[in-house]
């Protein structure tokens, strides 16, 4: 099972990179940095999970037999905040993609040629 | 050509990589390391039910710290980035009238969302939830107001007022764990309780309400700035 998991996560990376790299919309781009981010969170998680164990809240289970019940939460807390620095990431692509167009009047990438060399 | 060529290239090596690690990864049978300590002493210690939330809130306090200042960081850099220059007029854009359904169903649904979001984050130590995850579901009510009334306004005095309050809080309550607990962030500062209830695991509920009104307000802030920008006069 946790295979399956990790190989979408691993195919999300590469979807993502393969966004990053091909499409010409700046939004398409900005979309593939998220599908990356999100196949990483996955792949992050995954990595946390123990065979045939639970979920690290103790509601029903006691606190004495946590150690023998739970995933590791570790990993789960690196990717929540992990998730919240890729929405401020993606919230400031944005905005500098909505500049851009407000001052070319495009999306396209290759319309933007002051830095190329 | 030679661009796809590479791309191609690039993408076959990276998953040449990833099968490397995927061979590799055999899966864990049992908890090791920090996992461990944290799984046999975090309910002890924190008293907090949800153990994600006790890494988070009390034994990486300062991590979380840092996540809201980049989250605010961001959120300043967004109102300067579109901050309109001085002699630029702003006009309400043109817009379509927004649909019945839309306008109805918000007025519904919008209170709900809010009701959903502060459920979420006071509910933080105890179930999947936090601070964060209720702060966004409240930006998400706000987002649909704006969006079945695209003039509206949000304040920036009320936003910025309670992001200031709850983040000066939030400070403080680590500061009070200094002095009255064991260290910076520390949640003993407040009676651990009893274990699974609200009112348990210290200060941990207080800090996720804190977090959940700074991040709700910062997001909205994001929101609402970029909705006033479209207002620009098209040139």
């Amino acid at each position: 099972m946790e295979y399956i998991i990790l190989i979408s996560g691993f195919l999300l990376v590469l979807i993502g990179l393969w966004g990053i790299l091909s499409q010409k919309n700046l939004i398409k781009i900005i979309l593939g940095f998220t599908v990356f981010n999100t196949g990483i969170n996955i792949v992050m998680v995954t990595v946390g999970y123990v065979k045939g164990k639970t979920a690290p809240i103790l509601d029903v289970i006691s606190p004495e037999e946590a150690l023998t019940s739970i995933v590791d939460p570790v990993p789960q807390a690196l990717v929540l905040t992990a998730i919240v620095i890729g929405l401020g990431v993606t919230a400031l692509m944005l905005v500098y993609a909505l500049k851009l167009y407000q001052d070319k009047k495009t999306l396209d990438i290759n319309n933007f040629k002051d830095l190329k060399w | 050509m030679i661009k796809k060529l590479l791309i191609v290239g690039l993408l076959t090596g990276l998953a040449f990589m990833f099968y490397g690690l995927l061979i590799s990864y055999n899966g864990n049978e049992t908890l090791t390391g920090l996992g461990s300590y944290y799984a046999q002493n975090g309910a002890r210690e924190v008293g907090a039910a949800n153990l994600v939330s006790a890494i988070v809130v009390t034994y990486r306090g300062l991590d979380t710290l840092g996540e809201v200042t980049i989250l605010f960081l961001a959120a300043a850099i967004i109102g300067f980035v579109l901050k309109l220059k001085k002699d630029e007029v702003v006009e309400a854009r043109p817009v379509r009238e927004t649909s019945e359904l839309l306008t109805s169903a918000s007025q519904v649904i919008v209170p709900v969302i809010f009701l959903v979001g502060v459920y979420i984050f006071i509910n933080g130590h105890l179930t999947p939830g936090g601070g964060f995850q209720g702060g966004a579901v409240i930006a998400s009510g706000v987002l649909l107001m704006l969006l079945a009334n695209p003039t509206m306004h949000i304040s920036h005095n009320i936003v910025a007022t309670i992001e200031s309050i709850s983040g000066i809080a939030f400070v403080a309550i680590g500061i009070l764990g200094i002095v009255l607990a064991g260290g910076f962030l520390d949640n003993r500062l407040l009676p651990l309780g009893e274990f699974g209830t609200l009112l348990s695991a210290g200060a941990i509920p207080l800090i996720y309400i804190f977090i959940g009104l700074k991040v709700g307000a910062e997001l909205s802030n994001i929101i609402g700035t970029i909705s006033y920008n479209q207002n620009e006069k098209p040139n």
